[in-house]
């Protein structure tokens, strides 16, 4: 059974279409990624998900239930998280754990063994008695998870989880997701990250100005792109013409701009090889060369001709 | 799949009935009055920061104007306590509507719209939180009003009453602002949205002078409007004198504000 089933979502925020028709599905106990720069629709898709939203057509099944029909009985079988870290500042970590516990109605006791118990698994347990704006940013994003699980839910969505998190932060972060996920919890995780979302997401998902552009296994998308980006660095444009078709003999896409020669690959140590060979063959001496993942940058590059682009804030209503 | 079927074979909860609907929203409600004492306890200074405008008004009355201002009859000081008492809780009742704002402009009513808590908690809570503040800064106000020379001209009980009147009247005011703290951007733009609706019904009653004092086209908004019923209602329980019907008015009132704004904060915070 699908965990979370939504069709045909569309909201629009005055003249803003934030989301024009999108579908998503995640089957229990996976993780469905969707991908997508600032104001491409993704929080707006969470919000309706998590019910603080209305969609204005579509419609959106989490754990079977319909959330515009039965919005408190979807709110009992998720957790929500986000880069927003939305705890009570001046409560300390056990008591935001308490309060949510509370506010689930699992009983005085239960919340508080519960908040105990998060806080131990979660390592807040030395800075569980002290007010949660003494914490690092790190640990109140683990807070804020922990405050998503207080109720056990079956669902968990987690809102650009990682955004601004320090690298070992991240990894920490990912771990627990792996460990939710081993334990059968459905996630749907929206991120900026390539890598995040290669790392966690069993399907990935696209999003692009509220419509899906791509979607498939991380492996898919990356094979669309290539895994692998090669560039060149060749500042003189007679030179650089040259290389381009010197390139164009090994497997991949060439694309590139002032100074730049790209080389998108699936297989990169074979390919590297190709290259460096076919240049010199080519007697074109490259300035720099580099050999890196694809960012989201280049998988927004590949599938819609623009590149990611910051332009209105996602927008809350 | 289609979500039809999906939908019909879903394991859907029961309904809670409305009993236990009712029980969850109190709980609800008194989880988050907690929540909101916690934090006045953790930050005192807000407790202090609640009573020094009203205290610089009392000196300011009590000592720079209050020459100048001729009530008939009371000393002045008597006649000011009560509009100083209602003063307070009328500006107190914008508090609210800045706390909303600020717990919104955190992501945290975010959080907590998507618990299957009761839509009514946030702010049941948080205007009962509101509330019990009150009770402390009044009780703080009563003991300056005493240090600069007030005096009760009744009894301890028509005092007593004369609180639980300004108490309801500040719970009702509360309401106002919970609506306008959900309705705009930030913190800050709630406290600036609330001024230009407070300061008229504070300054434009009999809080500091007699209504008769103000220009002919002033006087029927003056005297009918619900911060003067309060003032009016506390003055003539701790002076003497008829209370019945302002008492009754300034219940009313407060009744009549929290059967209007309580439902559209309500929805205002359903829509979010």
């Amino acid at each position: 059974m699908s965990a979370i089933e939504a069709t045909g979502l569309t909201k629009r925020f005055g003249t803003v279409q934030a989301l024009a028709g999108v579908d998503l599905s995640a089957a229990e106990g996976t993780v469905l990624g969707v991908l997508g720069p600032n104001g491409a629709g993704k929080t707006t898709a969470v919000r309706i998900l998590c019910t603080i939203l209305q969609a204005d057509e579509g419609s959106a099944f989490v754990a079977g239930v319909d959330v515009a029909r039965h919005p408190q009985r979807v709110r009992e079988l998720i957790g929500l998280a986000g880069q927003y870290a939305a705890v009570d500042e001046n409560l300390t970590g056990r008591e935001n754990l308490r309060m949510v516990g509370m506010l689930t109605h699992m009983g005085r006791r239960a919340a508080r063994t519960r908040a105990a118990e998060l806080l131990e698994r979660f390592e807040l347990t030395d800075a569980g008695d002290r007010p949660a704006r003494t914490y690092s940013g790190g640990m109140r994003r683990r807070l804020d998870l922990a405050a998503a699980l207080v109720h056990r839910p079956p669902v968990l969505f987690l809102d650009e989880p990682t955004t601004g998190l320090d690298p070992s932060s991240r990894t920490g972060l990912w771990g627990v997701v792996e460990d939710l996920v081993a334990d059968g919890t459905t996630v749907l995780l929206t991120t900026q990250y390539l890598e995040e979302a290669d790392r966690l997401a069993d399907r990935v998902v696209v999003i692009d100005r509220g419509s899906v552009i791509a979607q498939g296994t991380p492996g898919e998308l990356k094979r669309t792109l290539g895994a692998t980006i090669i560039e060149f660095t060749i500042p003189e444009p007679a030179e650089a013409a040259r290389a381009r078709s010197a390139l164009a003999a090994v497997p991949g896409t060439v694309d590139g701009e002032d100074g730049l020669v790209r080389l998108a690959v699936t297989d990169g140590g074979a390919a590297l090889m190709d290259a460096v060979r076919a240049l010199d063959a080519a007697g074109v001496r490259p300035a720099a060369a580099a050999v890196r993942e694809p960012t989201l940058d280049d998988v927004f590059l590949a599938l819609t001709g623009h590149a990611v682009e910051t332009p209105a804030e996602e927008v809350a209503a | 799949m289609s979500t039809q079927a999906m939908s019909a074979r879903a394991v859907i909860p029961p309904s809670p009935g409305t009993v236990e609907r009712v029980r969850n929203a109190v709980s609800d409600a008194l989880v988050i009055t907690w929540r909101n004492l916690l934090t006045i306890r953790r930050l005192p200074q807000l407790l202090v920061f609640a009573t020094i405008q009203p205290l610089l008004f009392v000196l300011m009355f009590r000592y720079v104007f209050g020459g100048a201002i001729q009530v008939p009859g009371v000393d002045y000081v008597n006649y000011l306590m009560p509009g100083i008492f209602a003063q307070t809780v009328a500006f107190g009742a914008i508090n609210t509507g800045v706390g909303l704002a600020e717990d919104r402009g955190k992501g945290l009513i975010e959080r907590l719209r998507s618990l299957p808590m009761a839509r009514s908690a946030v702010l049941a809570g948080r205007t009962t939180a509101d509330l019990t503040r009150n009770v402390l800064v009044v009780g703080l106000m009563l003991a300056v009003g005493f240090a600069v020379g007030f005096r009760v001209q009744t009894d301890v009980f028509k005092l007593a009453l004369g609180i639980v009147v300004l108490l309801a009247f500040g719970f009702a005011l509360s309401w106002v602002f919970a609506l306008i703290g959900l309705s705009v951007a930030n913190a800050e733009s709630a406290q600036a949205a609330s001024f230009p609706i407070m300061l008229p019904l504070v300054f434009a009653s009999s809080a500091f002078v007699s209504t008769t004092t103000m220009p002919d086209w002033l006087t029927p908004f003056a005297e009918h409007q619900p911060v003067t019923a309060a003032v009016d209602a506390v003055r003539a329980l701790v002076l003497g004198g008829p209370w019945g019907t302002e008492v009754l008015t300034t219940l009313a009132w407060s009744a009549g504000i929290v059967a209007v704004f309580a439902p559209l904060a309500i929805r205002r915070y359903r829509l979010g």
